[in-house]
This record gives C-alpha cells, sequence and structure tokens, in this order.
C-alpha cells in the first residue's frame, strides 16, 4: 500500500514561484495574522484539534502515503460519521487478534 | 443597529490606505473598509447563517469549507498588502457591526500603527527543509527472503537499522538546519519558526525539520531568495522549500496588553 512515488518531488527553490499548499495557508490564517476577540466567539482550538485528529489518523495507519492528499474525503472524523470509525476499529481488531493467532501458529511450526 | 440584515462584520486586515473595492471576501460579498483613526479595517458583510457563531462552529470543522474561505481570506489580504503595507488578522474575526470595528480601531490604535510601520517594506517569506530521505532500508529487505531466524527477529532487526540510519540522517540533518537558519536570519528583518506541519497536510513532501518564516526587506528580496538557493546547494542532508511572498502573516502580532 505504501507506494513510493519517485517523480513527486516538490518544486524547491530556484522556481521563484509561490507555491502555497493548504498547510502553508491554514497555519498562517489559523494561528497567525493579529488575533484579537470578535464578537461572535469562535475557540480555533477547536480546528487546532481537527490537526491533532488528523495526527492521529495518519499515525494509525503508520504511514501517511496511504492517507494522500485527500485525506480528509476518507476520514470519518472529518466527514463526521463516527460510527464508522468505531466499525473499523472494532473490525481492525479482530484481524489483529486474528494475525496474531496466525503468527503463532508459524513460529511454533518453525520451532528453532 | 438594524436587526433586520443577519450579517457579521468580518476583519480582514488593517491598513493606511483606503482599499479600493473590486475584492471579492469568504462569503462572496464585496469588500470595503471601516475608516477611523487614520486606519482602514478592511472588512465585509458576511451572513450570520454561515458565519455566526453556531454555524461557524461547525464550518470550521468541514475541511473543504475551511479551505475554500481560508483562501478567500487569505487572497484578500493578499490584494490588500499588495497595494500597501497592511497586518493581517486571524481567520474568523467578526464584528456585530461598523460600530465595533470602529471601537477595535479606536482602541487599538497605537499597536495597529506600531506594527504597520514594522511591516512597511518587508514581506515575509517561508522556507521549509525537508529531510533528503534515502530510500529507507526496510523497503528493500522486506523484499528479501527471510533467513533462518525467526521473521520476527529479522523484523525487529530491519527496524532497529531503519531507525540508525533514520537517526543519523535526522542528526546532520539538524545541524544543517540550524546554520541555514542563521544564515538566513542574518539577512531577515525578523525571523521566527513554526511547528513542522504534518505530513498529511503539506503533502508527499517526506518529514519537514524547519518550517521558518522570515520578514525581509522588499530590497534584500533578490538576495534572500539566492541564499536559500545557496544553502538548498550546499546542505547535502536536507531539501529546502522557498514559499511567499507572504502578507505578514507571522509577524503581525499585538503585544498582550
Amino acid at each position: 500500500m505504501a507506494q513510493r512515488q519517485p517523480g513527486s518531488q516538490v518544486s524547491t527553490v530556484g522556481s521563484g514561484g509561490s507555491s502555497s499548499n493548504l498547510g502553508d495557508i491554514l497555519e498562517r490564517v489559523l494561528d497567525k495574522g493579529i488575533v484579537i476577540a470578535g464578537d461572535i466567539q469562535v475557540n480555533l482550538l477547536d480546528i487546532e484539534l481537527l490537526t491533532i485528529k488528523l495526527r492521529l489518523v495518519v499515525a494509525s495507519l503508520e504511514t501517511a502515503k496511504a492517507v494522500g492528499i485527500n485525506w480528509w474525503e476518507s476520514d470519518p472524523w472529518l466527514s463526521g460519521d463516527s460510527g464508522k470509525l468505531a466499525a473499523e476499529n472494532r473490525e481492525l481488531r479482530a484481524r489483529i487478534t486474528e494475525l496474531e493467532g496466525g503468527r503463532a501458529e508459524i513460529e511454533d511450526g518453525h520451532d528453532d | 443597529m438594524t436587526e433586520a440584515t443577519p450579517t457579521g462584520v468580518w476583519l480582514y486586515a488593517v491598513t493606511r490606505e483606503p482599499v479600493p473595492g473590486e475584492l471579492t471576501g469568504v462569503a462572496g460579498e464585496g469588500v470595503r473598509v471601516v475608516e477611523g483613526h487614520g486606519l482602514a479595517a478592511v472588512v465585509g458583510d458576511v451572513p450570520l447563517g454561515s458565519f455566526g457563531e453556531e454555524a461557524l462552529r461547525r464550518n470550521l470543522e468541514d475541511l473543504d469549507w475551511l479551505s475554500t474561505v481560508a483562501r478567500a481570506h487569505d487572497a484578500v489580504i493578499g490584494a490588500v498588502v499588495a497595494r500597501g503595507p497592511a497586518v493581517p488578522i486571524r481567520l474568523a474575526t467578526v464584528y456585530h457591526d461598523d460600530d465595533r470595528v470602529r471601537a477595535v480601531l479606536d482602541e487599538r490604535h497605537a499597536e495597529f500603527a506600531h506594527t504597520l510601520d514594522f511591516v512597511t517594506g518587508r514581506t515575509e517569506w517561508g522556507v521549509k527543509a525537508y529531510l533528503d530521505q534515502q530510500p529507507e532500508p526496510d523497503e528493500s529487505a522486506a523484499r528479501a527472503p527471510a533467513s533462518g531466524r525467526g521473521a520476527g527477529t529479522a523484523y525487529l532487526a530491519r527496524r532497529r537499522a531503519a531507525q540508525t540510519s533514520r537517526a543519523e540522517a535526522e542528526d546532520r540533518a539538524r545541524e544543517q538546519v540550524i546554520a541555514v537558519h542563521n544564515r538566513l536570519a542574518a539577512l531577515a528583518a525578523d525571523a521566527c519558526t513554526h511547528p513542522p506541519q504534518s505530513r498529511a497536510l503539506a503533502g508527499h513532501h517526506g518529514q519537514m525539520v524547519l518550517n521558518a518564516a522570515y520578514l525581509v526587506e522588499e530590497s534584500a528580496a533578490r538576495g534572500f531568495a539566492a541564499e536559500v538557493a545557496r544553502c538548498d546547494d550546499e546542505c547535502a542532508a536536507i531539501r529546502l522549500q522557498l514559499t511567499g511572498p507572504w502578507p505578514p502573516y507571522s509577524f503581525a502580532s499585538l503585544e498582550e496588553s
């Protein structure tokens, strides 16, 4: 699943152009700039939480590459479908148990 | 105060020159200014149906919505900065009406003026450094046929080897990153670092080891970019990426009072 893509190099310096990805913009408009209290109270910490959720998803998959750039479309947290996530977790735990069972058998069979 | 119009006043930036119209804001609204104390607050009227407290909280969790609004907010600020010095305001700063915006200009005019002076004639540039990764050893090793050892032991050995070489590369990269940051900061009026971005947000760039911003005199911008290119050439362990010019997001903070 973790396919390496040798062609997907970022443009480094020298291109002279501005290559602002979503992360660049978000970190600036959410975290930087002048922070003054508006009349409408929005806790932007809630938004930072979103990034933490993202990291958890990434860590749980062990490879960010598998998530790809469309991560928000498939993330049940972000799409609000947490029931799906719970189901997926149960499924994964079941698979782990199954795999661990299988591995014990293999190692028993090996018997060095 | 008119109760009839369910709109709020979204604040984009504060500048000194009145901004001509033609700019479109986060809600597709025409952008206008509210003046006071020789300052111009760049604002837009946004429907509270999407930008009110309740709606904002919900919408900000929607990454598609957030990215559209963030880009629109950034675009307005960028256009304002292109016309003259301006200080960007953080996303989602919304007031009930123009009077409330004027009150902010009134209360904070000295701080706005100070920040405007600081960023005048200067531009923010972003520089990110990534570990220049060699192919991960465990990927090729994973395809090698298993030896007589248990599969688990071989796996652990591969993991350990991979971790060691990764740690060495990181040490090398860290030294180079510090040197690069010092060289670039020497050419800048101010410098700061942001936390490295998560890999998924940044795309397929490899591990980010520096995420810095530099406030550079406009006259020195060319030299700064050239220095970034030189650093990139000279440092084998890292790969640099220059972004910008940015509005001075990272250098527009008011003193906490």
